[in-house]
């Protein structure tokens, strides 16, 4: 079996869309946190300045998805039925972070919550939570 | 106030609302349309937007983007004042798989605001707006100073007489 620190890396590659944010992968033991480094574009008010509320909404469904992969590695991408999204704080221009946690999961569809911070864990700057859609299981 | 200055001057800062946004720009979302109480966006397919690469669908996180853009854009035309806003929360349900190739529209309307908040409803289609890629609802709050819609013209009025001072000095 692959180990799934390289294994849920591997996955986010085949994201595009993952790449464009910049997106990478922090992991603790079993745990992992994904970041967002910062970068001029993902800005949605370059007045402020602060991260784009879409961007940080998108980083925080590819965590969703990661944790969904890391739980189903023989199982095909899942989608987003419905999610809801809570915006706290501006999102400075410097790195953030996401992790997800799976409230429920069924055989079909599984719920999650998403935190987004930025310094402090106990401040987040978003959050999501939302339902998805497992992917075809491959087994 | 008069309708058409209000329009006029919608779609005078509209486009470049859209074209002054970094991450808007990255993913390649255009201005289509404004009007009061709404905006309309394009998010042309391309590669960068997918969010897998074995269909080519285009990841869930960039019809968020598009749909929050587009509602930014329709609160700002919808309150009395002009000036910063906020995203305070965003649904969005994903009702099927935008086709591969396709350009997303992104239609908001704002159908309501109180002093502070703006309250609207948003849809992504790739072509038949009966048949939606996802369905979106937002609120959005108004941020910093603000200045009245009469402050922004006539501020504008102002600019553009000095300008043609100069260019007519500077041609005779």
């Amino acid at each position: 079996m692959t180990n799934p620190i390289e294994a849920i890396k591997e996955r986010l590659a085949n994201i595009p869309y993952a790449q464009t944010l910049g997106i990478e992968t922090q992991f603790m033991g079993e745990e992992f946190t994904l970041v967002l480094p910062y970068r001029e574009s993902n800005i949605g008010n370059p007045s402020l300045p602060a991260l784009h509320g879409g961007g940080v909404g998108g980083f925080m469904e590819v965590c969703a998805i990661a944790q969904l992969i890391l739980n189903n590695p023989n199982r095909e991408l899942p989608r987003p039925i419905g999610i809801n999204i809570d915006y706290l704080r501006r999102g400075r221009p410097v790195e953030t972070y996401a992790r997800a946690q799976i409230f429920k999961q069924g055989s079909r569809v599984a719920n999650l919550r998403v935190r987004a911070w930025q310094d402090r864990f106990e401040t987040p700057i978003a959050t999501l939570n939302g339902h998805f859609l497992l992917g075809k299981d491959n087994t | 106030m008069d309708m058409n200055e209000r329009l006029k001057l919608f779609w005078e800062v509209g486009a470049s609302m859209v074209n002054g946004t970094p991450h808007a720009r990255e993913l390649g979302i255009q201005f289509v349309a404004i009007g009061d109480s709404q905006a309309t966006l394009a998010l042309p397919y391309s590669e960068p937007l997918v969010g897998d690469i074995q269909t080519g669908v285009v990841h869930g996180g960039a019809v968020t983007t598009l749909l929050d853009q587009a509602c930014g854009l329709a609160a700002f035309t919808g309150f009395d004042t002009l000036g910063g806003l906020a995203t305070l929360s965003l649904r969005i349900d994903y009702q099927r798989a935008a086709k591969p190739g396709q350009t997303i529209i992104g239609m908001a309307e704002c159908y309501k605001t109180t002093k502070h908040v703006a309250f609207l409803r948003a849809v992504a289609h790739d072509g038949d707006e009966t048949d939606p890629v996802a369905t979106a609802q937002a609120t959005f709050m108004s941020t910093g100073p603000r200045v009245s819609f009469e402050d922004a013209l006539k501020a504008r009025m102002e600019k553009a007489e000095k300008q043609t001072q100069t260019k007519t000095r500077s041609s005779s």
